[in-house]
């Protein structure tokens, strides 16, 4: 990027947030839509109860915790790669992290909203919540579901002040700039925020810290989250690399779903010249790095299950090899490895098209993978006179439908109403690039206080 | 909270500001009554280094013991409140109790960190306040609080010949 002044700077970044144009509104009326026919749906469950989804016995894990699995693994875009490259030092991280962010607290927020979908009565969920109840009944610590309340709170809890903080000193300056009641908004967001040297450095290593923090939490997380079927006897699931397996994808898809999101914005909100091509470039080859890391951890887990050879393991090994399942699993290993791979090992194809391309296939590879996690596995249990299958009524696909609008829609209007470049940490970056051991030693400072 | 009576400049980049600072230490003010403002960090600069000291690594690991120490009560009497019957095993478990005792020692972590950062910058803040808008177009604001008449027209001058691009004076005013 040429070297702009901090005013064009300013102008190119706020730009987005004054003003919409008639296919932004036709947009955001088309996902709203969907979400409002989602609701319905979810309503018309609440209504008349779980029997209008496709859940049946054996199968009664199917669309919704895959969902969940899905979105909660895909909130790894952001806080987890963000800390990482803020604790790595990249300076070619700036633009990108606020996308990233985002992109965690509203996938989450999404993902977490699955198991209350997923209960009969969803007014109770409070139940998980161990309180003093007058019943005398507190929840079972050792239910891994409990584990996923306490971790996924901690983690939106972390994302969002991760989001937010290095948010202010840019509400400060949209309040600058801003008129009217706008102008009233923004100095309330803005918190009276004014750039004094102790506000700088008090947030910086605010921002250090939370990153040490944020990664193990994420990693835990999705860690708890691949306990809740590991610590269950259920062939193919009980198996101890469920946890670095599932830390594996969710890391793969959040890269996955940020690239996507970064081609999108770049050219909706002509941010041409703040997300270059040396950004997709940089997360093609981490893309692949996690693909090949995926196939490994597949190719490994399918290994010793066949090794085993044991008859419960092996009837779902080959439901999903050869059996009703494998067209899915076959278009899994195409979206998450056969055509990634290409695009992003080979350095011609590693263009902005090409790694959006390899993106958009492994977004959906990994919701395919999720769902072939959990119902192959369910519909075929130890005892064969048990066994069932599993088909989504329009309810669930309404619903899940709803929650990817329900992501679009979040993500097109936080993008009107903040720069979803952080403004100030770009102004920084040339600077810094000029005299990166100063500005190494500075956090190496501020972590050693 | 009115606004402070000061007298500040407006400049162009950080070495013009950090001269400025420096030249205004060195002709007695006091490092207490010399305000800096700016758009972006400039930890580099000697003007911000003088604010490099703080606590929060600390009190972001006391924040996680008492975090922790409070997951590990929750989870331990969560267990006792209601025992189930386990066989002989441990009502507590050890593992489980482990998971929440680690999350919410991380929560306490993150918490006091976010509460930290709050004191210590004072925010929020929404009283009337020293400041001007310049500082999002990229100026630097260096500035003197509580100026004595008599030395008004001597920082005016001194300010703008260290290249303040512009001088402002600021009365005490009480907000609206």
């Amino acid at each position: 990027m040429a070297l702009k002044t901090p005013e064009q700077i300013n102008d190119d970044l706020l730009r987005p947030l004054s003003g919409t144009s008639g296919p932004y509104l036709i947009a955001l009326a088309f996902l709203a839509g969907i979400v409002v026919a989602a609701l319905a749906a979810f309503l018309w469950q609440i209504y008349a109860g779980l029997g209008v989804t496709g859940l049946r016995s054996p199968v009664f894990w199917a669309f919704y915790i895959t969902n969940f699995v899905f979105w909660i693994g895909l909130s790894h875009a952001g806080t987890l790669i963000s800390a990482i490259l803020r604790l790595a030092n990249a300076t070619w991280r700036r633009p990108v992290t606020r996308c990233a962010e985002v992109i965690t607290v509203f996938a989450l927020s999404i993902g977490a909203s699955f198991p209350i979908i997923h209960l009969g009565r969803p007014w109770l969920a409070f139940w998980l919540i161990p309180y003093p109840s007058e019943r005398g009944i507190w929840p079972n610590i050792r239910s891994p579901l409990l584990w996923d309340f306490f971790a996924i709170t901690t983690y939106l809890i972390s994302s969002v002040t991760f989001l937010l903080l290095p948010m202010i000193p840019d509400l400060a300056l949209v309040r600058d700039r801003a008129l009217g009641w706008k102008k009233k908004i923004y100095s309330a967001l803005a918190l009276g925020w004014t750039g004094t040297p102790k506000q700088w450095y008090q947030l910086e290593t605010a921002m250090h810290i939370m990153a040490v923090a944020v990664i193990p939490v994420a990693v835990s997380v999705h860690s708890i989250v691949s306990w809740d079927f590991a610590m269950a006897p259920v062939p193919m699931w009980h198996s101890t690399i469920f946890a670095p397996y599932f830390v594996t994808g969710a890391i793969f898809s959040g890269i996955a779903a940020l690239i996507l999101a970064m081609a999108l914005l770049r050219k909706f909100l002509h941010l041409e010249e703040y997300l270059l091509p040396i950004h997709f470039e940089n997360l093609g080859k981490l893309l692949l790095v996690m693909s090949l890391l995926w196939f490994y951890f597949v190719f490994s887990e399918r290994l010793t299950g066949w090794y085993g050879n044991e008859s419960s393991e092996m009837a779902v090994f080959w439901l999903t090899q050869r059996g009703s399942f494998s067209p899915l699993f076959w278009t899994m290993i195409f979206c998450n490895f056969l055509i990634p791979f290409p695009l992003l090992a080979i350095k011609k194809f590693r263009t902005i098209t090409g790694t959006a391309i390899a993106s958009a296939t492994v977004v959906v590879g990994m919701w395919i993978e999720r769902f072939l996690i959990i119902v192959p596995s369910l519909s075929h249990k130890y005892l064969a006179y048990s066994w069932g299958t599993y088909r989504p009524s329009w309810v669930e696909i309404t619903i899940t439908a709803g929650t990817f609008a329900a992501m679009a829609l979040l993500y097109m209007l936080f993008s009107k109403v903040v720069p979803i470049i952080s403004v100030w940490e770009l102004k920084a970056g040339p600077r810094e690039a000029e005299h990166p051991a100063t500005a190494l030693a500075q956090i190496n400072e501020a972590g050693a206080d | 909270m009115a606004i402070p009576a000061a007298i500040y400049g407006l400049f162009a980049g950080p070495d013009s500001a950090d001269r400025a600072v420096n030249a205004l230490q060195a002709a007695g003010v006091s490092r207490s009554r010399i305000v800096v403002m700016s758009a972006e960090p400039f930890g580099e600069y000697s003007f911000s280094q003088a604010e490099h000291a703080t606590l929060m690594p600390w009190l972001a690991v006391l924040g996680g013991v008492i975090g922790g120490g409070s997951g590990f009560l929750l989870a331990a009497y969560t267990q006792v409140a209601y025992p189930l019957v386990t066989g002989g095993m441990p009502i507590v478990a050890s593992w489980p109790t482990g998971i929440i005792t680690y999350e919410l020692t991380m929560l306490g972590a993150v918490i006091a960190t976010v509460i930290t950062l709050l004191i210590t910058t004072a925010l929020p803040n929404w009283g009337a306040k020293l400041y001007d808008p310049e500082i999002s177009n990229g100026k630097i604001l260096v500035g003197v609080l509580d100026p004595s008449d008599d030395a008004r027209a001597e920082l005016d001058n001194r300010l703008r010949s260290l290249g303040a691009e512009q001088v402002k004076v600021t009365a005490p005013k009480a907000p609206r």
